[in-house]
């Protein structure tokens, strides 16, 4: 029972964590262009940072 | 918020140049697009249809960070637009247009975005966020779920249930907004749509899980109930994530077309006037290249115009002084003054759009098949839920055990498989357009491509490619450098074609150019007189006085013989194979067209189509798809002009190539990119396997019901049985859905023979 009241928060949280991260990236315009953040990987400028 | 910067105030001020005029037309467009940021710089967006891959981004972008004024630049390759950033707002942004060209994209300002458009933005990302937020929470729970049916007992299961419950509720409360919103304007309007049981059996099974979690019972159904919402907006967001896609495709491909007029003042100034503002009797000026504007009559000047787009006419018209032109006609050689006839509101554009709104009312409302299939359903899963509570009473009088039957039917029933359907296939379809060049406005286009067993064509511009195709006659090297020389010279499509048909030989030096609207061209070389252009004008400085050729295209030198070049129209790529594959399908395509009997027939005669009518008006063309309407056919138009757009609103499907006017791009329902008119069979042949898979998957969304309303009706289903049924179906449906682009990948794709030419005797 110990175990479970220590692992449950801790669970809940990284949970919590994956879905604020997402909302954020979300927020950010991060899928605002899906197939342009294809092609950029390949890209050569390596300061080409998101978000401008 | 709009930058309020020299751009505007300059389009106010007189020119004398009408280059000048345009780019401060440019600037002005921009001006209204753009966004003033608070640190000063501005933001501006240009449309820029012709990036498709990574190296054009870091061409853009590289290119355009060496131009000084310009801060940062970003482009989206999923909408193809630019985001350039300015370092002052008083910079007027109309440069950033050639500065593009530069690099070898064609830019226009973007047309800021609807108001239709942002709240289609805002539901999307309500709908996302709402997706992980039930994500989130269906792993979540499924997480401790998993605890429970293992064996987690007692005190343990309490516990697990209580978090499972802290967790569902405001995920429940949150994500399952869209649902209960939906069922309340339906439950209000006294309608039953299917989010009425969906939201009926989130919130019963919620509520019922409650109570088992504080009366310590041994069952809750917290994770059906957000998987099940988990699920549902999975597929709301495809759907609506296709509609957005193909509708920013479509508005990416709105050209910059006649905004406004260059008015032409007592004073003999020219100003720019936005369209709206044009009243009758105002003098405007249309430089060669330009469209005209509003109806008109010329007044001084003359010229060649184009009317393919307006009355479908493939052969390019002389005009000159005293002689009316309707907007929307391309001006190709000379520049002229007319005075306007009418304002835009009343204007031969004005008339069809009026015309087409019409249509389209008459065109009735198309009930999707979801909707039409939800419409039958709801009622039965009410009814059934309601059975099910009813005959338990009868049998037991348990109300506990009763209320919970009644929660699994119902929780049984809700179509997640359902939801996932159509919305799944339409993504992977639109996906395979999309590949071949074809942008689809909905999903319920594609249901009705599949329905229609009837196709009608339009001509010019549609069967045919608006470039003519020439036969050159025999040339000496001298002719036929000179011939090659004055042709580049003009844009009128025959001296194109000329220019074309004589790139591989070498070009002589011609001094003197010069256009003469409505005859041709002509230019001096080695003292001695050239022309090229309607034969009769040509003849009077050739050799010999040969019979009247009437409008036909010829070139001579001074003094020697005349030469004819034979112009004919030229089919579209594939597009006798297209033909052929409608009618093999049963489709019976039948030609409507503006332009004159004989080329009409000489195109018909050439595809092998019997049914064609020429000289078709607007409204001819209209009453043609009515009485085939009445006649019970569905039919699937394609055209292209200004005179089909009508044709293409009353249509029950249609399809214009993105060369198409405007109104005929906006009537549209599919606008295919590529040249090949193989676009229409190959968007056929994908609306019917995407009918099929649609089909088969209601099937077994239908079979995955039979099996288990029975087994819920008797009080047998479990959460986990619940849980398991409704991830498997759905899986299932998804799996089902795939084959559609698995499939293409297998079907080598038909290799089309581009730059097959077929001569047509109709613009000689």
């Amino acid at each position: 029972m110990n175990q479970i009241l220590l692992l449950l928060p801790v669970a809940l949280l990284l949970g919590l964590a994956g879905l604020v991260s997402f909302l954020w990236s979300l927020n950010s315009g991060q899928y605002d262009d899906l197939d342009g953040a294809m092609q950029r990987v390949l890209g050569e400028d390596d300061e080409d940072a998101p978000g401008a | 918020m709009s930058v309020n910067c020299c751009g505007a105030g300059m389009a106010a001020e007189a020119c004398r140049n009408v280059d000048d005029l345009s780019k401060v037309a440019l600037d002005d467009e921009l001006a209204r697009a753009g966004r003033a940021m608070p640190d000063g710089t501005a933001e501006y967006v240009l449309n820029v249809p012709s990036i498709h891959c990574g190296a054009c981004i870091s061409a853009i972008e590289r290119g355009l960070a060496k131009v000084p004024g310009v801060v940062s630049s970003r482009v989206n390759l999923t909408l193809r637009r630019v985001t350039v950033r300015l370092d002052s707002a008083s910079r007027a942004a109309g440069f950033l247009v050639p500065e593009i060209e530069r690099l070898g994209y064609k830019a226009f300002p973007f047309e800021s975005a609807s108001q239709a458009e942002a709240a289609e933005r805002r539901r999307s990302s309500e709908l996302l966020r709402a997706l992980g937020v039930a994500g989130f929470a269906a792993g979540n729970i499924m997480l401790l779920s998993v605890s429970v049916w293992s064996g987690a007992e007692g005190a343990t299961r309490d516990l697990f249930h209580m978090v499972s419950g802290l967790i569902a509720l405001p995920a429940v409360a949150y994500a399952g907004q869209p649902f209960f919103r939906s069922a309340y304007h339906a439950l209000r309007s006294r309608n039953l749509n299917m989010d009425v049981p969906i939201s009926l059996g989130v919130l019963l099974a919620v509520a019922m899980s409650l109570y088992e979690t504080f009366t310590s019972g041994p069952e809750a159904y917290f994770d059906a109930a957000v998987t099940l919402l988990f699920f549902l907006l999975a597929g709301r967001y495809l759907d609506q994530l296709m509609r957005e896609k193909a509708r920013s495709a479509v508005t990416g491909l709105t050209r910059l077309a006649a905004k406004g007029a260059i008015a032409v003042g007592t004073d003999g100034l020219l100003r720019y006037v936005p369209l709206d503002e044009v009243r009758s009797g105002d003098t405007i000026r249309v430089p060669a290249g330009e469209r005209v504007p509003v109806d008109g009559r010329i007044i001084s000047g003359s010229s060649d115009l184009d009317r393919s787009l307006v009355t479908g006419e493939s052969v390019p018209v002389a005009a000159g002084e005293g002689q009316e032109v309707e907007a929307g006609t391309l001006n190709l050689t000379g520049s002229f003054d007319m005075v306007a006839l009418r304002g835009a509101g009343q204007s031969f554009l004005a008339e069809v759009m009026r015309m087409m709104e019409a249509a389209e009312q008459g065109r009735g409302r198309y009930v999707r098949i979801a909707d039409r299939l939800s419409r039958m359903y709801a009622p039965v899963v009410h009814v059934l839920a309601a059975l099910a509570f009813v005959s338990w009473m009868l049998a037991t009088g348990d109300w506990h055990a009763s209320i919970y039957t009644a929660i699994a039917v119902l929780i049984i029933t809700c179509p997640c498989a359902l939801g996932l359907a159509v919305p799944v296939v339409h993504v992977i379809g639109a996906g395979r357009l999309f590949e071949l060049g074809i942008l689809m406005r909905d999903g319920s286009a594609l249901e009705r491509l599949a329905e229609v067993d009837r196709a009608v064509f339009d001509k010019t511009g549609t069967l045919t490619s608006g470039i003519p195709f020439i036969e050159v006659p025999e040339l000496s090297a001298e002719e036929a450098g000179i011939a090659r020389t004055i042709a580049s010279h003009s844009v009128h499509p025959a001296s194109r074609a000329v220019a074309e048909a004589l790139a591989d030989r070498p070009g002589r030096p011609v001094t003197d150019i010069r256009e003469v609207p409505g005859f041709g061209i002509e230019g001096r070389s080695s003292g001695r007189l050239v022309r090229l252009g309607r034969a009769s004008w040509v003849g009077e400085i050739a050799s010999a006085e040969s019979r009247n050729e009437g409008t036909s295209l010829a070139f001579a030198i001074e003094g020697a013989a005349k030469r004819r070049f034979i112009l004919s129209e030229t089919l579209r790529d594939n597009a006798r194979e297209a033909i052929h594959a409608m009618q093999k399908a049963g489709l019976s395509p039948e030609i409507l067209s503006g332009d004159s009997p004989a080329a009409v027939r000489s195109v018909a005669q050439l595809l092998d189509v019997p049914a064609y009518a020429a000289e078709a008006t607007p409204q001819d063309k209209i009453d043609r798809l009515q009485e085939m309407r009445d006649e019970g056919q569905k039919v699937l138009m394609v055209g292209d002009g200004l005179n089909d757009a009508p044709a293409l609103a009353a249509g029950y499907v249609s399809m214009a190539p993105a060369s198409a006017s405007d109104a005929g791009r906006q009537a549209a329902d599919f606008v295919f990119t590529r040249e090949s008119l193989s676009a229409v069979p190959q968007a056929f042949a994908i609306a019917l396997e995407a009918q099929k898979l649609v089909r088969q998957n209601f099937a077994l969304a239908i079979a995955y019901n039979l099996v288990l309303v029975p087994v819920a009706f008797a009080g047998l289903v479990t959460p986990l049985i619940a849980a398991v049924a409704m991830s498997a179906s759905s899986v299932l449906v998804i799996a089902n859905s795939m084959r559609l682009s698995s499939r293409s990948q297998r079907k080598a794709r038909p290799a089309g023979q581009p730059g097959q030419r077929h001569s047509v005797e109709a613009m000689a």
